[in-house]
């Protein structure tokens, strides 16, 4: 009986990201088509009691005409909408990933030569935070020219935002043991590379994690906005960009990549959550950044 | 004056030192100017387009600002007002950092549909929207990541829920929030020149940067870069002055630990 | 005199419940006359900071009743009778050390003149005058601490709780601070309810000392320390003040080692 209501209690929790998600979803499908009641478009059946130009067909589709158009081929005679796009995705997501993995290992780096080196960090760091204000949109052409146009540049172009934050939690996180803890590993005689994994890669880890959590998201962005001048169209960068060109003609697809799009940057954020959850398992205080 | 130095020594020496070899290497390999033009054609560029940089700086910058003002008045705006129910904001919180994982430049055309591809409003939508959730968030942590025997000590005196707020909740909140302000400037400026890559007036930084890339123009495009570093940078070091005069306790309690 | 600012009958506090629940105070009856200055002592785990929070109405009994000037804790809290001093000062980063002061007085509405003129009396009489201007991160612990009891007495609240207030800090800073709070509550005449798990602190300071046991917390003695006021220095190498610190010690001991016994033996059953 207590054993059951506990293995309950578990799966409750596990369900309750997706749940509240769903939760969350069928609420703002509810909003939007109460506001379009109130002031969409006129059928036979109704008249809404106003009449707003945001609330019209044109810009806000029906969400079961969005539903429906996933079903729909994107072109004449070609596959379903929700194929190209769980293709397009599945190409985002590869780009994402990459920028991650790229990201992730350079600003660890980074963090571990800052930590060990003052002149360099005063040197870098302030270049490092500069760089964030450096528009990607316009440096991604010039990515692209060099490393030739393909999933690899929107990577390297995404690695450019992902960097960032884990350079950053990283610094601090290397830095935040007990100074107690490196004046015992010095009483030990211990040489820099067991001081670094032995005492402050574990204590960055929740620092790591957290600014994980944060480059998941930007690498999906950095992503998609890679894909937008470098004239890749596999993606879903755009699959957006080629739907807004023909917005008049199909406004829900439009709509049904954007929602591809955010499932995409939940679902990575979701993903280094979890592997958080399962490496940090039992550690007490995780960090926010 | 000498710690200073010793401080913002290698700094500016690596300032120095890339663009001298930058422009070294631009020059003795040969390399092409689509690929890098040289800092000093940048510069040239630079002075050449003066005043319409400036101008497109500007109206890239108004988006900007009236973006995070929008963004950032309904952030503060619904984190207060959900602030007040413990349980509800403690529940809101994992879902609006989940909604912070959307890819929210995806928007930006539907933004262009709904305001007007030409209105200034369209840009300012996405940036709002795009600065709305970490505001918001770090809001919401700020008001209720509060010490516990600060409450205790507020209930000793009978303080009123409103007390608590005003004297406990909100001032506790003031660095979360400056901190998110302070990330959303630079995210808002570079919102807006996305959302200006989806089309709409000309006379801004992203179109400049397109226009002139698209004619093979690099060191103008190049030029607009760095204009818009510089009113990214220049912007977050306004609300950091504000950040300084507004919670002054802050500010030098962080120089004494960092120091 | 005749009054009892406290009085507490058959009070218990039960945390937890089912087969989880722990005893952490059982049937405490106890009396706090005006003017007194009443240590509580005991191991950790006692219960004697939960004790102190009953009184306080910061948590609320789960058996019995507590009274405070004749009134239930909760109003007595409503009313503002009574200041509290934590272990650590709990000072607003964002308030200068006399607006800090000011908070109590605040939340009664208190106009500003009045409030600045106290603030500055209360800090004079914790000797912290000249500081006012300054931010609480710009004093040392002990400056801080005093500020915190600055601000507990700033509204004359008849009551005044303390929970471990010198406990994080050093021995010196901690006899100099015991010195200054004895001369506060002559100075002041403030009941004074105040926990502490050092025997000296609790001999020094006190008029009596309430000796309490572990699990379940109990009141096990109370001893009544008549040693002469005003205490000083001196105090500390009276012969009567050694007799009194070993006999808090011998029923801490003793309360303590037949608890241990009974729970060994127990746990081994």
């Amino acid at each position: 009986m207590r054993v059951s209501s506990i293995y309950t209690f578990a799966v409750l929790r596990a369900a309750r990201g997706p749940l509240s998600f769903l939760v969350l979803a069928s609420a703002l499908a509810l909003v939007w088509e109460v506001v379009k009641l109130l002031g969409g478009e006129q059928t036979d059946a109704w008249t809404p009691p106003f009449r707003w130009k945001i609330a019209s067909d044109l810009n806000m589709p029906h969400v079961w005409d969005i539903a429906a158009a996933f079903a729909e081929p994107a072109q004449r005679n070609g596959p379903p909408l929700g194929l190209v796009l769980v293709d397009a995705a599945i190409f985002t997501f590869r780009e994402a990933f990459g920028g991650f993995v790229i990201g992730a290992v350079l600003g660890l780096a980074l963090a571990i030569v800052f930590v060990h080196s003052g002149i360099l960090e005063r040197a870098l760091v302030p270049y490092v935070v500069a760089s964030q204000t450096v528009p990607i949109i316009a440096i991604a052409p010039v990515v692209v020219i060099w490393l030739q146009a393909g999933w690899l540049s929107v990577a390297v172009i995404s690695a450019y935002l992902t960097f960032f934050p884990v350079t950053i939690a990283g610094l601090r996180g290397l830095r935040s043991p007990d100074p107690r803890a490196l004046e015992l590993m010095r009483s030990y005689a211990a040489s820099p590379r067991d001081v670094l994994v032995k005492v402050r890669m574990p204590a960055a880890a929740p620092y790591l994690f957290a600014a994980l959590k944060v480059a998941a998201t930007a690498s999906v962005v950095g992503a998609i906005i890679g894909e937008l001048p470098s004239g890749i169209r596999d993606g879903l960068g755009g699959a957006i960009l080629n739907f807004n060109q023909y917005y008049i003609s199909g406004p829900p697809k439009l709509w049904a990549a954007i929602i591809v799009a955010a499932v995409v940057g939940i679902g990575f954020f979701a993903i280094v959550r979890v592997a958080e959850a399962i490496f940090l398992a039992g550690r007490l205080g995780r960090v926010e950044t | 004056m000498s710690a200073r130095l010793r401080y913002y020594g290698p700094a500016v020496l690596v300032f120095v030192g890339v663009l001298v070899l930058w422009e070294i290497v631009v020059s003795v390999f040969g390399i092409q100017q689509f690929l890098l033009p040289r800092p000093s054609a940048i510069a040239a560029a630079f002075a050449e387009r003066f005043d319409e940089l400036i101008t497109v700086g500007r109206n890239t910058l108004v988006e900007a600002v009236g973006g995070l003002l929008i963004g950032g008045v309904a952030a503060l705006a619904f984190a207060f007002a959900t602030a007040r129910w413990a349980t509800a904001s403690r529940a809101l919180l994992p879902i609006a950092i989940a909604a912070n994982s959307v890819p929210i430049i995806a928007f930006a055309p539907i933004m262009n549909n709904w305001f007007g591809i030409l209105n200034p409003l369209s840009k300012m939508m996405v940036v709002a929207v795009l600065v709305f959730f970490p505001i918001m968030i770090n809001t919401l942590r700020g008001l209720t990541l509060v010490d516990q025997t600060s409450l205790e000590l507020m209930r000793s005196y009978a303080a009123s829920e409103r007390a608590v707020f005003a004297k406990v909740r909100v001032p506790n909140a003031l660095p979360y929030i400056f901190t998110a302000v302070k990330v959303s400037a630079t995210l808002s400026l570079i919102g807006a020149i996305v959302a200006e890559y989806f089309g709409g007036a000309q006379s801004v930084l992203g179109q400049f940067i397109i226009t002139e890339a698209a004619f093979f123009r690099f060191a103008n495009a190049w030029a607009a870069i760095v204009v818009a570093s510089a009113v990214s940078v220049a912007f977050f070091l306004i609300i950091l002055a504000i950040e300084r005069v507004a919670i002054p306790w802050h500010a030098s309690a962080r120089t004494r630990d960092a120091s | 005199m005749t009054g009892a600012v406290v009085r507490m009958r058959a009070v218990q506090k039960v945390f937890g419940g089912g087969a989880d629940q722990t005893h952490a105070l059982d049937v405490i009856d106890l009396e706090i006359p005006k003017g007194a200055f009443v240590s509580l002592i005991g191991p950790s785990g006692c219960g004697k900071s939960t004790l102190l929070r009953l009184i306080g109405d910061l948590t609320q009994a789960t058996g019995g009743t507590i009274e405070v000037n004749g009134k239930s804790a909760h109003r007595a809290r409503l009313d503002r009778d009574y200041g509290i001093v934590f272990q650590s000062p709990v000072l607003f980063d964002w308030r200068t050390v006399e607006r800090n002061v000011e908070l109590p007085l605040e939340m009664s509405a208190i106009d500003r003149r009045a409030r600045a003129e106290r603030a500055r009396a209360m800090l004079a009489l914790v000797e912290l005058s000249g500081s006012e201007k300054r931010y609480p991160w710009q004093l040392s612990g002990g400056m801080q601490q005093r500020v915190a009891i600055a601000r507990a007495l700033s509204f004359e609240p008849a009551l005044l709780l303390m929970d471990e207030p010198f406990g994080a800090l050093d021995e010196m800073t901690r006899e100099r601070l015991n010195l200054e709070l004895l001369g506060i509550w002559r100075k002041t005449g403030t009941t004074i309810v105040f926990v502490t798990h050092s025997i000296p602190e609790a001999v020094f300071l006190s008029t009596r000392v309430v000796v309490m046991s572990a699990r379940p917390g109990r009141i096990i003695d109370v001893v009544e320390v008549d040693l002469p006021q005003p205490r000083n220095d001196l105090t500390r190498e009276d012969e009567r003040y050694f007799a009194f610190v070993t006999r808090v010690r011998e029923r801490l001991r003793g309360g303590d080692s037949a608890q241990v016994a009974a729970k060994t033996r127990a746990a081994a059953m």
